[in-house]
């Protein structure tokens, strides 16, 4: 694990990093939105969700820029409930990005658990588990990601499930995405399992889980934490969907996805901003963290360009 | 096997999620009115009797009534199945036959402006999500141009049980903005497949060899290599079509395109059932079959694989 | 030769004018909803029975003006208390041939009454109905009813025959299959237009019937209907030229239809108002941090809040200027509506401060609001700007919001009224303020059927007693006395908070025109396109 830690820092991937203008636009725009987000509740500049400091009479204000209606306390404008619109894109990214890796570390774990478990365990397991990969497989994620919200919707009473909404959307969209690490792992496990290192372990007894920990699970690590970049964005994305369909999350808690959603009645009637503003910082997130997948990929697997 | 399972969770839903007694009947049923339907229902019958029947009724492509609609699901599901497919099918097509040429472009000309701009492109596809599409398409065609119609299906003809939009303009115009908003997406991964694809197969040995032979470049490049990508490419094109399907449950949503999935999604929202559990094993049977049309077109494009299998 | 051939063009624009009547006129509208079905009996609401009514017909009828005027009978009379006589139109036709007469009233009645329908209580209203001859019927009531024919006016009649033959003689159900299910898909009334398609959500459309008995202002030929969920959708497509008629029309979106060319804004009273109710009579609020006790049995809480709502800002901000800030519980339409107690309560949140200081809760307290999402022009934003007053009192509200069917099933009385604090909104059926005295202010009595909808049971004897009173007062000037002594007892008790009437919202095309009931019915028989 460490090797592979050293190895990247000190070479190719500083050095193609520093190469690529895009890239580093990219990093940042990243490392501005995450950085920002996560510490929203001090750099916002007001908390929209304490009911004690928002102002109906502040309802639907345009951004700054429109000299007569504009408040200059409120940079991207309001929304319908005196919302300021830059801290609730601020707080809802958070939320937003929170859920996106929560998501993408449970199928990773999952995805990286019954990849090893598939690849080093005898063919009725790996059988076993593809079978399912395949059933999985043959659903798109954000079909299985409606599916399991509309059961919890169905089973939790209604209060209830606005307070589990979260852990529902990192479950539905969590383990729609644990094939792909599966398969991956389990390629790579079942390549590493002939080698003479793990049969000279293996020989020696050492127990299979310390095999599979100390000698394969470092080995996957770097194709595994590719795909992850990857899926985080379609994480975002998906969560972002189904918050738009009305399935996600609700407007107490808002996500990007629920701001664009609510935004969404307004958007003809001239008040675009409810709308636009989340909108472009959820593509800018989305695309960035794409960016940033992308040129992971291409380094770390110089076999495509 | 795969469809079984898929009855088997369509079932289950049906049977265990929330109480459907409470979704159907009104406020001042009483009680022993709801046993009562309970019974007539069949949902006191022990669990594998309630599950064969639904087998049994599945196959037959019965699927119960509607709890929102009062009519039967396989009705309903007929009746939205052809705007789902008209809207897929142009959509898929969109994609296949912008996104392939776009991937043979760019993984050609690598190093050109415009395939700089093709791959940008194709990262601001991947990132913008198909709703947001959706909705600025509607702003700037539909409602600043005022160009296109912002819903449904338009003027819609019957042909047979077969509804179709396909005979009128106002049908035509109604598609245009639905079928191109679910069709960017998949016209992204597509040409990035393809670019991938073909990148690899012409660096292998029997490429070179060709070029060594000293093959026509355009020879090379479309006999040789174009050939061996389209395998995988139509293995996830197939798969894609199925998605698209999916994806296209965002899409009508938006557009208000009277669909299955336009039903599924309100089905979400009632909590009906028989709905939702026939959506699925529905789509899961458009799977079954599209992987078998796959498997079916690999024998015709890849010719070792009939070897292969005859031997076998 | 040139003033023949002046001549000659308007004779021929006459006679293109005189043949425009005849030509085809297509009305294109839009709600955001479908009706779930065409069984005139299966749910009782009011967008479903507006709808339907194009299709089928009553004995009695409203008109644009909500007067009650006859239509399937001819003439009615209440000879005892308890007993109708009612005469029925003669010569007039179902759309596919079908007599009627007194066979489909009494049939219709019986229909209401089976298993599926939602029209149970209205049709339970008559105890017994006997036909006379083939044009007369008699109805017994349990009781006097002077309303009856208020309440017929949604009791449809289907053809007997008709009914027969397709095996849907019993209200259509959820049972599925064809059986008994035809008249889901299939209509066939007596009214001005005849369903001559219908996909469920998608599209229904409508066909002029050439034999109806009536003669209505419209000259429409064929109306067809769109189900538009989504609010901007329906304006959109409204301002784009594809529809003629939209309604609801969101409140934001008034301006923009005013400005755009071709397109109008079709607003008006509504006579309902909208109001938030508490519980102030249970000993523990079931929704609250507060135990063992229930602050809002004290007067002082409900002035607090009463004070802490910023109905003006409401008004400018939530409904864009579209609503009329109240303080009754009626609207100015309504009969015994005071113009002197309608002024909201003051905003001044300082006293509510105070007040709620007084009272033992200088820090506020928890609680819940239920507020439905889809029933009341921006129903769920009200609740949410009312819980950021209240937050500025220290009190928090949670909004529990839900669609109008979950929020009824959990507030009304067959769920105990399980509520803390809920917005609602009340058009009384019979235009009269005796109608809010019994079913808001009086305290809650099942066998006296008062205080149904009073879901947080304030109880007041005084205002029991006045409600008695104003039932048999036939003075005008003592009867209006006797309401605003109610009312102001109410007030000064704060019952209840009204906040305002909501707007009739609807958006036309120029050239269409409509009339615009107050209860929000569109009804085909009043739309004349140029």
């Amino acid at each position: 694990m460490k090797n592979t830690i050293a190895r990247a820092a000190d070479s190719d991937l500083w050095y193609s990093f520093r190469r690529s203008p895009i890239v580093m636009i990219s990093a940042v725009i990243t490392l501005v939105i995450v950085s920002t987000s996560l510490l929203a509740p001090w750099v916002a500049p007001h908390d929209p969700f304490n009911l004690v400091s928002i102002d109906l009479m502040d309802a639907s204000l345009p951004p700054v820029w429109y000299a007569d209606l504009g408040d200059s306390r409120f940079l991207l404008g309001t929304d319908d409930q005196g919302r300021d619109i830059l801290s609730t894109i601020l707080y809802g990214s958070r939320i937003s990005l929170i859920i996106g890796m929560a998501s993408v570390t449970f199928s990773l774990i999952l995805g990286v658990a019954l990849g090893l478990v598939s690849g080093y365990g005898g063919p009725k397991v790996d059988a076993f588990i593809m079978r399912i990969a395949d059933i999985q497989l043959s659903f798109p994620a954000i079909l299985i990601a409606l599916l399991i919200d509309g059961v919890a919707r169905s089973i939790l009473p209604r209060d209830m499930h606005d307070q589990v909404a979260v852990y529902v959307l990192i479950f539905a969209i969590g383990i729609s995405g644990w094939v792909q690490y599966a398969r991956t792992v389990r390629g790579s496990t079942m390549v590493e399992k002939s080698k003479e290192y793990v049969q000279a372990a293996q020989v020696i007894g050492v127990r299979p889980i310390a095999i599979l920990w100390r000698h394969i699970l470092p080995n996957v690590m770097g194709p595994v934490l590719v795909i992850g970049a990857i899926h985080l964005a379609i994480a975002i994305i998906t969560e972002a969907t189904l918050s738009f369909l009305g399935v996600g999350l609700p407007p107490t808690t808002p996500s990007l996805g629920t701001l664009i959603r609510v935004g969404n009645d307004y958007l003809f009637s001239g008040e675009w901003w409810i709308t636009i503003f989340p909108g472009i910082a959820l593509v800018l997130l989305a695309l960035s963290v794409n960016l940033l997948g992308d040129w992971l990929r291409d380094t770390l697997n110089p076999k495509i360009q | 096997m795969v469809m079984l399972a898929v009855a088997f969770i369509a079932f289950s839903l049906f049977r265990y999620v929330g109480n459907p007694i409470n979704n159907m009947v009104g406020q001042d049923t009483s009680i022993a009115e709801r046993e009562e339907i309970r019974k007539q229902l069949g949902l006191d019958d022990p669990f594998f009797v309630q599950f064969g029947n639904f087998v049994i009724d599945a196959v037959h492509g019965e699927f119960g009534s509607s709890y929102r609609h009062r009519r039967p699901v396989s009705d309903l599901l007929a009746e939205r199945l052809p705007a789902t497919l008209e809207l897929s099918f142009f959509s898929g097509m969109i994609a296949l036959f912008i996104g392939i040429p776009m991937g043979i472009y760019t993984a050609l000309n690598r190093k050109s402006v415009l395939s700089k701009i093709f791959m940008t492109l194709s990262l601001i596809g991947v990132s913008l999500p198909t709703f947001l599409i959706g909705i600025l398409f509607i702003l700037f065609f539909g409602v600043i141009l005022q160009w296109l119609p912002t819903f449904g299906r338009g003027e819609v003809v019957q042909v047979g049980w077969w509804s179709t939009g396909l005979l009128t303009i106002s049908g035509w115009k109604a598609l245009i903005m639905p079928a191109v908003t679910l069709a960017l997406f998949q016209m992204t991964l597509i040409m990035r497949l393809v670019r991938a694809e073909m990148l690899e197969v012409l660096q292998t040995d029997f490429i070179k060899f060709a070029r060594a032979r000293g093959l026509p470049t355009r020879s090379v490049h479309f006999r040789h290599a174009l050939k061996n990508t389209l395998v995988p490419v139509i293995t996830i094109t197939g798969l894609q079509f199925g998605s698209i399907i999916a994806f296209a449950i965002i899409t009508e949503s938006v557009f208000q395109w009277p669909g299955m999935g336009l039903l599924f999604i309100q089905a979400i929202h009632e909590v009906d059932i028989p709905v939702m559990a026939a959506y699925l094993v529905m789509i899961a049977l458009f799977f079954v079959v599209i992987n078998l049309i796959v498997d079916i077109l690999y024998f015709f494009v890849d010719p070792r694989l009939r070897v292969d299998r005859a031997a076998v | 030769m040139k003033t023949f051939t002046k001549r000659l063009l308007a004779v021929a624009t006459l006679a293109i004018l005189a043949a425009s009547p005849l030509q085809a006129k297509t009305f294109k509208w839009a709600f955001q909803g479908d009706v779930q079905s065409l069984d005139p009996h299966a749910l009782n609401e009011t967008f479903t029975m507006g709808f339907m009514g194009n299709v089928y017909e009553a004995l009695s009828a409203y008109t644009d003006d909500l007067e009650l005027v006859p239509a399937l009978a001819e003439s009615w009379s209440n000879p005892e208390p308890s007993k109708w006589i009612i005469k029925l139109r003669k010569g007039v036709k179902f759309q596919e041939g079908g007599d009627f007469n007194a066979d489909d009233v009494i049939f219709s009645w019986k229909r209401c009454l089976s298993e599926g329908s939602d029209m149970k209580g209205r049709a339970g209203l008559i105890k017994e109905m006997k036909k006379i001859d083939d044009y007369t019927v008699e109805a017994i009531t349990p009781s006097p009813n002077p309303i009856l024919m208020q309440e017929m006016a949604w009791l449809y009649i289907m053809d007997k025959e008709w009914s027969i033959e397709h095996k849907t003689a019993e209200t259509t159900n959820v049972k599925g299959g064809e059986e008994g299910n035809y008249a889901n898909m299939h209509a066939n009334g007596t009214g001005p237009f005849i369903i001559t398609d219908r996909q469920p959500d998608v599209k229904t459309i409508f066909k002029r019937n050439e034999n109806y008995w009536g003669n209505p202002k419209t000259n429409i030929t064929e109306g067809i209907f769109t189900p538009v969920k989504q609010a901007a959708t329906r304006v959109a497509a409204l301002i784009s030229g594809e529809l003629d008629l939209i309604y609801p029309v969101p409140v934001q979106d008034w301006k923009r239809l005013e400005k755009a060319s071709g397109v109008k804004p079709l607003s008006g009273p509504e006579a309902r108002t909208i109001f938030l109710g508490m519980d102030s009579s249970r000993d523990e609020l079931l929704y609250s941090n507060i135990k063992g006790k229930n602050p809002l049995k004290d007067v002082r809480v409900r002035k607090a809040f009463a004070h802490a709502l910023n109905l003006e800002a409401i008004h400018k901000k939530v409904m864009r200027g579209a609503s009329t800030p109240a303080g009754l519980l009626v609207a100015p339409q309504v009969n015994g509506f005071s113009e002197a107690l309608n002024t909201p309560y003051s905003y001044d949140p300082e006293l509510s401060k105070k007040l709620l200081a007084e009272a033992g809760y200088p820090d506020g307290f928890e609680i819940t609001i239920d507020c439905p999402n889809n029933r009341y022009v921006n129903d769920e934003k009200i609740c949410q700007a009312a819980a950021g007053m209240l937050a500025k009192i220290g009190v928090k509200v949670e909004v529990f919001a839900q669609p109008k069917s979950k929020y009824f099933a959990k507030v009304l009385a067959q769920n105990n009224y399980d509520t803390s604090f809920y917005l609602l909104g009340w058009t009384p059926g019979s235009m009269d303020s005796h109608n809010v005295l019994i079913n808001l202010l009086s305290c809650q009595n099942k066998e006296k059927k008062m205080g149904t909808f009073n879901f947080g049971n304030y109880c007041n004897a005084e205002i029991d007693a006045l409600t008695d009173k104003v039932g048999s007062e036939t003075n005008p000037a003592k009867r209006q006395a006797m309401i605003d002594k109610a009312f102001k007892i109410a007030k000064d008790e704060v019952a209840y908070l009204p906040i305002h009437q909501q707007p009739l919202s609807w958006g036309v095309r120029d050239g269409v025109s409509v009339s615009q009931r107050a209860d929000n019915v569109l009804d085909l028989r009043s739309v004349v396109l140029q």
